[in-house]
């Protein structure tokens, strides 16, 4: 009895008043915190480096681009961040002279964007500002023993900033190149902005001849990128490529100081793990206050953050749902984020429906408790939920998951009419809203094309579905019947799926990485969707590494894919398929190997031109032709479902923009209140687990009284 | 003894440059220095030329264990396996492949696992022993038998099943702890309460049950009846004479743990969310971070052996007739 006293006395005094399941100190009771959680520890947190996003949750916050994409706006819009305005662009042809702004993509030479920046952006407080009395650097030149006792940016004893310049821009740009960086858009940046391949090719040379120095890379000039004055700077892009703009709006072009490099640069610093690829220096709304990543990581607002405000405009319905009631506040709407480290569903869920989590997502174990869908089709939270005050969320993910058949396969590969039916009717047979439905719980539309909703391009209704798969009755596509499946076998030389020529049955081989919980009943589901043409499955399955060198061999005849969009334009789809892509022979991205001239010719008109009526008339005719050849079995867009309780505000799913949490709200006070009824600890299981401990020990008392007598 | 030690120290090193040929053959089998590559730097868009320049920076750009065109004892120095082995002998665990300091991280987490698998071991073993001795106090009784199938019953769950009902049960039914979390000083201890008695109750069964083997061994011996025969109680037979005597086959299982309690316990530390040293290794295996996966191989290696060595001591300090030559 004594140590359940203990125990009772220990949880009362070591959890605030009341509360014991409270993970939270008490004093950040009635705080404008946002609780989250991250599954996975961040690799990288160098806007240079980083491509994840898990990585991005932090670094949206952090780094400011010069462009974003506007919260609340449909389609995804790009607006100004950093930048005071949207970046001029004009054309120049090989010998510089400026051309119109409607100059064909075969005379532009290079497009010049002109960025100007805010004036007013300054860094977060940083121990590399730090000046000493004598106004020079504090922390640029630490002598050996300097560090003695330093373990983390806070050690340091003072900070500083400065405002942000075109030159830091321009220095990032730089570092894309850096050898020491690996950069994961270097290649791809290295082709459009000019000079950066030799850019790189000069670097690299400069730190073999100087091993070990700190390499300066304001002292070697980029040809595409310049400054031209304090707060305007310059980047030219080889011949015409619009969807550069999208690429401002990443982290891979915010602002870096030199000063942050040289500081990290300094002997003893890297031992530490106190490095930039660790430790951010930014200008955005959040700077990250702590950094544990095997525990928890906190953003805390950046005092020094230029005035933004909440968007005073939205699309239809933003200001019925309550999401322009804060327009025209200053950003952030929140004085800090603690994301915690949770790296299983269960503890995560849980602690979303004590109210120690503000949103949470749905896992697959928790969908039924979480949703209901009605008889009309209708998803909402179930009744339970409903009582709590958590809403639901929905958004189709501008992602595709898909299947692909390898176009160099002899058997189900290649341009001609047989295998274009064996396809066809496979991609018929395999039910993907089955698959949907089983697999997914309903999170899911079914592809029709490499494109999802929401990119321009993308039609909806009847003019959308993919008319060789699907069939348009009473206002929905409905996939065609299996005997229409069977003709189309019987056509490609395959009756009742045995090969018409050697009376054997037709194999089909998936490669895949399946493992873990689901996989076998997937597969199962697979082979069953085979069996409806009589054809036969096999799965040859392998790990990750073995799989990706298979595909870049081209080894493969049937395998899983996705690809999660960087930028809302359907370039960043088709170039997929596109045939300068195929991983065989060009290591691109077309994992199909996908080669169709006609699609490539389209592909290159279109991916240059703006949004407009001939731009998708021309994406028609590319969706005509993929659909024609069913390079892939279009797959899946994936659904994304978000609860979130009722004190956090202004929630609405974006699905490009990474920078959102400055936007939400969180009503402190409402919150304390519902944790507090949803948590009061449970006191009788205590009492009566002491009493029959007291009874147990009596009973074994009296037990070795006997015993020893009887002895 | 000091030289019985220093013999020890010294088998230990081909040991050593065992486990680790062992770790890098068998890492090097599933992994190319490329996949390794390849993860670091993403599956979007990298090209060839990355994938090499990331290996030449790493020194993953060299043969692996033997090099060719090198001259004399370069044809093994010159090779990833000497570079990435040589250092971790002076503990040197250099750099994971993402650029973070593997040593500082070892130190960084081996605390809060310490912090639950300590306290977990040792009221564990209390408690086991004590429940041990009661049960062989009611040998042969219906007592005995009822406690027997309760310890298998205890050791046929899963930790998993311990665990997940625990958090159910402590965290969201009564509200008593947190489900999850981690922190520091006096703060802590509502975090690590959970934990400690999910790992004591769920090592119950398993030590209970060996222990009650080892003690009813030992109480069929002369020694006992003598005891009993000068007329003392059978508590304290069992806990002065049978408990002393039957020490050497519990340290031969105890002693040589203690030191891979630093490596702490991947299912608890991943529900309970301790930033522990359980799933460094899990997670660099994943990550396919051959740096991290051979330092904490290399580490499990030498705590093993240290416990081996500390349990040979121990044996000099339960039973003086054991001498270490």
């Amino acid at each position: 009895m004594k140590w359940l006293a203990c125990l009772s006395l220990l949880l009362l005094t070591a959890c605030d008043g009341g509360l014991w399941n409270n993970p939270y100190p008490p004093a950040d009771n009635g705080k404008s915190i946002f609780y989250t959680a991250f599954t996975e520890r961040p690799k990288h947190l160098d806007p240079a480096q980083s491509y994840s996003e898990n990585e991005y949750v932090f670094l949206a916050q952090i780094y400011q681009p010069p462009l974003q994409y506007h919260y609340l706006k449909r389609p995804y819009t790009l607006v100004p961040q950093a930048a005071g305005s949207m970046p001029s662009v004009h054309y120049v042809d090989k010998n510089n002279r400026r051309l119109a702004d409607d100059a064909s993509a075969d005379r532009v030479a290079f497009s010049v964007y002109e960025i100007h920046l805010r004036p007013d952006l300054r860094y977060q407080p940083h121990p590399a500002f730090a000046r000493n009395a004598q106004g020079e650097p504090e922390y640029l030149a630490l002598k050996p023993g300097d560090l003695d006792g330093i373990h983390g940016l806070g050690d340091f004893a003072h900070s500083g900033t400065r405002t942000v310049t075109a030159a830091d821009y321009v220095y990032q740009i730089k570092r894309l190149a850096h050898p020491d960086i690996h950069s994961p858009i270097s290649g791809l940046m290295a082709e459009h902005i000019a000079g950066l391949k030799s850019y790189a090719a000069t670097l690299q040379q400069a730190q073999k001849d100087h091993p070990g120095s700190f390499l300066n890379l304001q002292d070697y000039k980029l040809e595409g990128a310049e400054v031209v004055d304090e707060h305007t700077y310059r980047i030219k892009v080889v011949g015409k490529y619009p969807q550069f703009m999208y690429w401002l709006a990443m982290p891979f072009f915010a602002p870096m100081p030199v000063e942050a490099e040289r500081f990290y640069a300094q002997p003893g610093m890297h031992e530490k793990n106190i490095t930039l690829d660790w430790w951010p220096v930014g200008s955005g709304p959040y700077y990250l206050s702590e950094n544990n990543p095997n525990q928890r990581m906190v953003l805390s607002r950046n005092p020094n953050f230029a005035r933004e405000t909440y968007p005073a405009e939205g699309e239809a319905g933003d200001r019925e749902a309550g999401l322009l009631a804060d327009a025209g506040k200053p950003l952030p709407l929140m004085d800090q984020v603690v994301f915690t480290l949770e790296k299983e569903t269960i503890p995560y869920w849980n602690k979303f429906l004590q109210g120690y989590y503000d949103s949470s997502g749905i896992s697959s174990d928790s969908f039924d408790q979480a949703v209901q869908v009605s008889v009309a089709g209708e998803t909402n939270v179930s009744d339970a939920m409903s009582a709590q005050g958590i809403t639901l969320s929905t958004s189709v993910a501008t992602s595709t998951m898909y299947m692909g058949f390898n176009w160099l396969d002899p058997v189900v590969g290649g341009d001609s009419e047989r295998a274009r039916k064996l396809r066809r009717a496979i991609a018929i047979a395999l039910d993907m809203e089955e698959f949907i439905s089983i697999f997914a719980n309903g999170r899911g539309v079914s592809a029709q094309s490499p494109l999802p909703p929401g990119i321009f391009g993308y039609r909806e209704g009847e003019a959308g579905i993919n008319p060789y798969v699907y069939d348009w009755i009473n206002g929905a596509p409905q996939r065609k019947p299996i005997a229409e499946a069977k003709r189309l076998l019987a056509e490609a030389g395959y009756p009742d799926g045995l090969d018409e020529k050697t009376r054997q049955p037709l194999v089909i081989y998936l490669d895949t990485t399946s493992a873990g919980m689901g996989a076998k009943s997937r597969l199962d589901w697979l082979r069953k969707q085979f069996d409806k043409l009589n054809l036969q499955l096999v799965a040859r399955n392998t790990d990750y590494n073995r799989f990706q060198d298979k595909v870049r061999r081209g080894d493969t005849q049937f395998f899983y894919f996705g690809w999660n969009a960087d930028y809302p334009d359907p370039e960043n789809f088709f170039f997929l398929l596109h045939g300068a892509q195929a991983k065989v022979g060009h290591g691109g991205e077309n994992a199909a190997n996908y080669s169709n001239p006609e699609y490539d010719r389209l592909f290159e008109q279109m991916k240059n031109m703006g949004n407009s009526a001939a731009r998708q008339a021309i994406i028609d005719r590319m969706l005509e032709i993929l659909r024609r050849d069913g390079p892939w079995l279009w797959g899946q867009h994936p659904k994304d479902y978000v609860l979130r309780h009722s004190w956090l505000h202004n929630s609405k799913p974006n699905k490009m923009a990474n920078n959102n949490l400055k936007y939400l709200r969180i009503d402190a006070a409402s919150r304390d209140v519902l944790r507090r009824q949803w948590n009061q600890p449970v006191r009788w299981p205590l009492w009566l687990g002491g009493l029959a401990l007291l009874a147990l020990g009596w009973w074994l008392w009296r037990a070795l009284r006997q015993r020893e007598e009887a002895v | 003894m000091i030289a019985y030690l220093i013999r020890r120290i010294l088998y230990a090193l081909p040991i050593l440059i065992g486990v680790n040929l062992l770790t890098f053959t068998l890492f090097f089998v599933v992994n190319t220095p490329d996949d390794m590559a390849r993860i670091q730097l993403g599956i979007k868009r990298v090209t060839p030329e990355a994938i090499e320049r990331w290996k030449q920076q790493h020194g993953y750009d060299k043969p692996l264990l033997f090099n060719a065109g090198a001259e004399g004892a370069k044809k093994l120095s010159d090779t990833i396996f000497f570079e990435k082995s040589a250092s971790m002998f002076v503990l040197d665990f250099g750099y994971s492949d993402d650029g973070r300091s593997i040593s500082r991280e070892i130190s960084t987490r081996m605390w809060p696992s310490l912090v639950i698998a300590l306290p977990a071991f040792f009221i564990g073993l209390m408690v086991s022993i004590t429940f041990a001795l009661l049960i062989t106090l009611f040998r042969a009784t219906a007592l005995d038998a009822t406690a027997v199938a309760i310890c298998v019953v205890l050791m046929s769950i899963s930790m998993l099943f311990y665990i997940i009902a625990g958090q159910f049960v402590a965290s969201k039914l009564w509200h008593w702890v947190p489900i999850s979390g981690y922190a520091g000083g006096l703060d802590g201890i509502k975090f690590v309460l959970l934990p400690v008695l999910i790992g004591v109750v769920g090592g119950i069964g398993a030590s209970s049950r060996w222990y009650r083997t080892i003690f009813l061994e030992e109480i069929g011996r002369d020694y006992v009846r003598t005891a009993r025969a000068k007329g003392l109680s059978e508590l304290r037979v069992l806990f002065r004479h049978v408990l002393k005597n039957a020490m050497i086959p519990i340290l031969t299982g105890v002693v040589v743990v203690i030191p891979l309690l630093f490596m702490g316990s991947l299912l608890t530390e991943s529900f309970f969310g301790i930033p522990g040293l359980g799933s460094y290794t899990i997670d660099a295996i994943q990550a396919q971070d051959f740096g991290v996966v051979r330092a904490m191989v290399f580490l499990g290696s030498v705590l093993y052996i240290v416990g081996l060595i500390l349990t040979d001591i121990s044996y000099t300090v339960v039973d003086p007739r054991v001498r270490l030559q």
